[in-house]
């Protein structure tokens, strides 16, 4: 289980760098979708499945798809190369390092950070899946939220479609 | 060597994510590239939210409500990719182009 760990947050890490990295949309676009499997792999580590498989559905399914139609559509050229002043590569360079030193000083300080994964109570019979439990929580406790954002992609649909017409007036 | 995977582990993986992604806003030109490394910091702020409801065990069961959210934001960052890539449509009809630095008229 550990060595998986490290192969898929790798595999998170090396997708987004090559999002930021590729001159070409459509590679930084393939990165990005190698990016959300790593995610989607660590959120099946964690036992959540339903996210894990919303996170490749959605994400690097449907969100993805709209992405490279959109960078097709446009035909966008890969950016052309611009040298970097030394100055600012250093500036980028000393803020990430920054970050990544600050982050680690402050996990190690916390207390709370250093537990290992701690074990589930395995359940038997129906209604212990985490597919239903969540689905009684949205359906239960959070009836109001759902019937928002149902409003809420209602809203982004008419929206798009106001916005993708021809003249805007 | 088997160390244990601990939340820092998590923790940390999210935040270098999170930490490529913003670097990815401030240094792309293009404004498509940049939307998606918007979404790379979305998603790794969704790995922080899941790593805790997985280690805040409720009757030894995780945390189900962090999983809730997460199906929030979900849906909310698909209607927001929807919208966000029309509104990048429409700037490239107008202006021919989704390099931000050549859509400077509000900069002077």
């Amino acid at each position: 289980m550990t060595f998986l760990f490290y192969i898929f947050a790798a595999l998170a890490l090396v997708g987004g760098i090559g999002v930021v990295v590729n001159r070409n949309p459509v590679s930084a676009a393939f990165a990005m979708i190698l990016s959300f499997l790593g995610l989607a792999a660590l959120f099946i580590q964690l036992d959540a499945y339903l996210v894990g498989v919303l996170q490749i559905l959605v994400y690097a399914g449907a969100i993805m798809v709209l992405f490279i139609f959109i960078i097709m559509l446009l035909d966008v050229q890969a950016e052309e190369k611009r040298r970097f002043p030394l100055f600012n590569i250093l500036g980028a360079g000393g803020v990430a390092v920054a970050f990544g030193a600050l982050l680690l000083v402050i996990l190690k300080r916390s207390e709370v950070g250093t537990a290992s994964i701690p074990p589930i109570e395995p359940l038997e019979g129906p209604g212990t899946s985490d597919v239903h439990r969540i689905g009684e929580l949205l359906f239960s406790q959070y009836w109001f939220p759902i019937q928002v954002v149902g409003v809420l992609l209602l809203v982004a649909t008419i929206g798009v479609v106001v916005l993708s017409k021809k003249e805007l007036k | 060597m088997e160390t244990a995977i601990t939340l820092n582990h998590f923790l940390f993986v999210s935040g270098v994510l999170f930490a490529i992604g913003l670097a990815g806003v401030l240094v792309r030109r293009n404004l498509i590239i940049i939307f998606m490394c918007l979404e790379l910091m979305l998603a790794a702020a969704n790995l922080t939210l899941v790593a805790f409801s997985r280690f805040n065990l409720k009757d030894g069961q995780p945390d189900y409500e962090g999983h809730v959210l997460l199906f929030f934001i979900i849906t909310v960052a698909a209607a927001e990719v929807a919208v966000g890539l029309a509104i990048i449509v429409a700037l490239f009809r107008s202006k021919g182009t989704t390099d931000v630095t050549k859509v400077d008229t509000m900069k002077y």
